[in-house]
């Protein structure tokens, strides 16, 4: 059984189609990436599966760990595993990152029925993760995103991902905005998350990520719909040659089977 | 329907009348000349200007009919003492002293002085006025400006009690003294007229807590308090407002701070009660080189109407004062914040900074800001700006995709921007009465404001 399976997903925001009958299926152990031309869905797919209520679902069906997760609430889907790190992340003014990370958790813990966790014990295993990402303790006080650089919040969704340790990690976008140094150590931390019963889900509109988090396949999302996978390689092929061939024949493509 | 409230208006000014002159009968063979003057004055103002009206600027926003038309009479006689156990939830842990008063009347049954320092004296008005007063001359109704505010001269009327505060020079008071104003529960509307007075030394520092609760459910009560603070040279000072009463009481209160040279006074008001509140603060920075901090926070669900008023008078040069009130209204509640900044002609170097920001939950729920800025020095900095909107979507989907559930995070959003105010709050007993308090209410306001999305 995969651990993600999207059979002909349609989803519109206010009357607009964007997601036009996706199909993908992921597996344990597994790192995909999507790619895509702006404005082609690839957000929206993010977001949709992340349980943004934004989104209508007019078509198709998503399971996650063989549940239904189109009937889940963002927080439930959280709670089974689920785990997206935002294009945009939000500031939170008044809530400390420390205290915040501690509430995801503990949530997934009562979920999950397992133990809560204290300050005491949680903030050393916090400590250990920032070290990972090479992010300084003044971060623990300071509030939610709020007066963060663009690489700071980056990395601050990565200490996030590494804190509440997801089955599925999708990263909406991470490298975007990110220089050459600030993007190795986010690679750097997604590529220390690989772990055999873990997923992870790379969208992206450009091939230089993938030079650094290496993805066992790839998917070309156009207008809606995939419209090509295939391995690595693929990647390179885009880089290229952009999406130019592609779009002009999803106009009159049939969806993907 | 106008006769009848005008009949009903009528009443309620007669029963004041009835009131004042019980009051002259009762308390001519005791009380000093100068007090006597001062509660003559008070209603003879009362009586030419009755209570404002929306058409009077400073009274806009709120509308007193349910004031003016209750006709409300003086607990005299009658008072149901609660007990122990009825004040208990109400007591702040920590506090140096605790002074009790029911239906505007001290009892020392329910009340402790802890051990003060040396000097400090903490008690009743009506017994220092009784024993010593000539410390209280020099001082009661000095500060107040009868004149422009109805609710001041009807309160001077009717002074006899409240709270007598006296720190001396260089005395350091570390834990807050506490005072509990609990209006009790009567049959017929009634009304107290609390008059408190602070006088802090040269270089002294102390918190101080006034605190307004109810107790049993009864039937409209009008609580119209005046605290006058003179804060000395130097002096630190933090005076804590907290507005706590039911659904059914008015309260109108006025903080009257008189600042001296250097002196630093932080007003911190938390209004989470109340049918009708008006929130009167009223600094003026005599001394040269004055600080004064104007922080607050009002919460409104229901219908409540909670009315901020700040008037903010720069006197002399190199003086600053800040003001930060943050609003959260669900419901049909409706919020004000009137903030207003006079800067004397003299007052140069004067740094006025206002901040006015209102989170509003429902579609119902209305907030009036509105700064006032008069200035006539012309080496000046004063700065002000207000904002209004709702939980963002965006900070809402972002909390819930981390595995917090809904209510969590809208609790978590609110006492956020809530915890803006509380941070302003000196760490310490007052500070942690007030947060626990706001966690308390933000929570109802949570879950309701929820249920309400869901149409539930």
């Amino acid at each position: 059984m995969s651990l993600l399976e999207i059979k002909n997903l349609h989803a519109t925001v206010d009357g607009h189609e964007i997601l036009k009958g996706v199909n993908l299926s992921l597996d344990q152990g597994e790192v995909h990436s999507i790619m895509g031309p702006n404005g082609s869905g690839k957000s929206t797919l993010a977001q949709v599966l992340a349980r943004r209520e934004t989104y209508e679902i007019t078509a198709g069906e998503v399971l996650f760990n063989g549940k239904d997760l189109l009937a889940m609430k963002p927080e439930e889907a959280a709670c089974e595993g689920l785990f997206l790190a935002f294009q945009y992340p939000v500031e939170i003014p008044g809530i400390s990152n420390a205290y915040f990370l501690r509430s995801a958790l503990n949530a997934i813990h009562k979920y999950r029925g397992e133990e809560e966790m204290d300050a005491m014990d949680f903030l050393p295993k916090l400590r250990e993760k920032m070290k990972l990402l090479d992010m300084d303790e003044k971060y623990l006080n300071r509030s939610v995103n709020e007066a963060f650089s663009g690489g700071e919040k980056k990395r601050n969704e990565i200490l996030q991902m590494a804190v509440l340790e997801p089955k599925l990690a999708i990263l909406d976008e991470t490298d975007s905005g990110l220089d050459i140094d600030a993007l190795k150590i986010v690679a750097q931390g997604v590529n220390a998350m690989r772990h055999p019963e873990r997923a992870i889900l790379v969208v992206t509109h450009y091939q230089r990520l993938l030079n650094y988090i290496v993805p066992d396949r790839v998917h070309v999302l156009v207008d809606g719909r995939i419209v090509r996978s295939g391995g690595p390689e693929l990647a390179l092929q885009l880089e290229d040659k952009g999406y130019v061939g592609y779009e002009s024949s999803a106009r009159g493509a049939s969806p993907a089977a | 329907m106008r006769e009848a409230n005008l009949a009903t208006a009528t009443q309620a000014l007669r029963n004041y009348e009835e009131s004042f002159s019980g009051l002259e009968t009762s308390a001519a063979s005791h009380e000093p000349s100068w007090l006597r003057k001062l509660r003559q004055d008070g209603f003879a103002r009362f009586g030419e200007t009755g209570f404002p009206t929306v058409r009077d600027e400073d009274w806009r926003f709120t509308n007193l009919s349910a004031i003016a038309q209750t006709p409300f009479r003086l607990v005299r006689n009658g008072h149901r003492v609660p007990s122990l156990a009825d004040v208990a939830p109400h007591r702040l842990a920590g506090a140096a002293c605790e002074l009790v008063f029911v239906d505007g009347r001290f009892m020392e049954a329910l009340s402790s002085v802890g051990k003060l320092p040396e000097g400090v004296n903490v008690g009743s008005l009506a017994a220092e006025i009784a024993t010593n007063p000539g410390v209280i001359e020099p001082h009661l109704g000095r500060y107040l400006n009868i004149q422009r505010d109805a609710f001041a001269a009807l309160n001077s009327a009717f002074v006899e009690d409240g709270a007598f505060i006296h720190v001396p020079r260089s005395v350091v008071l570390e834990s807050p003294i506490h005072l509990l104003f609990i209006a009790t529960a009567h049959e017929t509307p009634t009304v107290s007229h609390p008059r408190n007075l602070i006088v802090a030394g040269e270089n002294s520092q102390a918190t101080i807590v006034e605190n307004y609760v109810s107790l049993g459910s009864g039937e409209k009560a009008l609580c119209n308090t005046v605290t006058e603070l003179v804060a000395g040279d130097h002096s630190v000072i933090s005076h804590y407002m907290i507005e706590r009463e039911d659904e059914k009481a008015f309260n109108v209160s006025t903080l009257r701070i008189q600042q001296g040279r250097a002196a630093d006074v932080a007003s911190h008001s938390v209004l989470v009660g109340g049918a009708l509140v008006r929130n009167n603060v009223h600094p003026v920075l005599a001394g040269e080189g004055g600080e004064c901090l104007i922080n607050g926070l009002f919460v409104g669900r229901n219908r409540q109407h909670l009315d901020n008023y700040m008037l903010v008078e720069h006197a002399s040069p190199h003086c600053g004062s800040r003001q930060f009130y943050n609003g959260i209204l669900d419901g049909h509640a409706h919020g004000v914040f009137h903030g207003r900044i006079i800067v004397h002609k003299d007052a140069q170097k004067t740094d006025a900074k206002q901040t006015n920001r209102n989170l509003l939950l429902s579609d119902t729920a209305q907030i009036d800001t509105k700064p006032q800025l008069e200035i006539y020095a012309d080496d000046v900095k004063c700065t002000h700006g207000a904002t209004i909107g709702q939980i963002e979507e965006n900070s809402l989907f972002y909390l819930r995709s981390r595995g917090i559930d809904e209510a969590s995070a809208r609790r978590l959003l609110l006492f956020a921007f809530a915890s803006e105010c509380l941070d302003r709050m000196k760490a310490g007993p007052a500070r942690t009465y007030v947060e626990n308090l706001i966690h308390q209410n933000l929570g109802h306001i949570a879950d309701a404001s929820r249920h309400q999305e869901q149409g539930l």
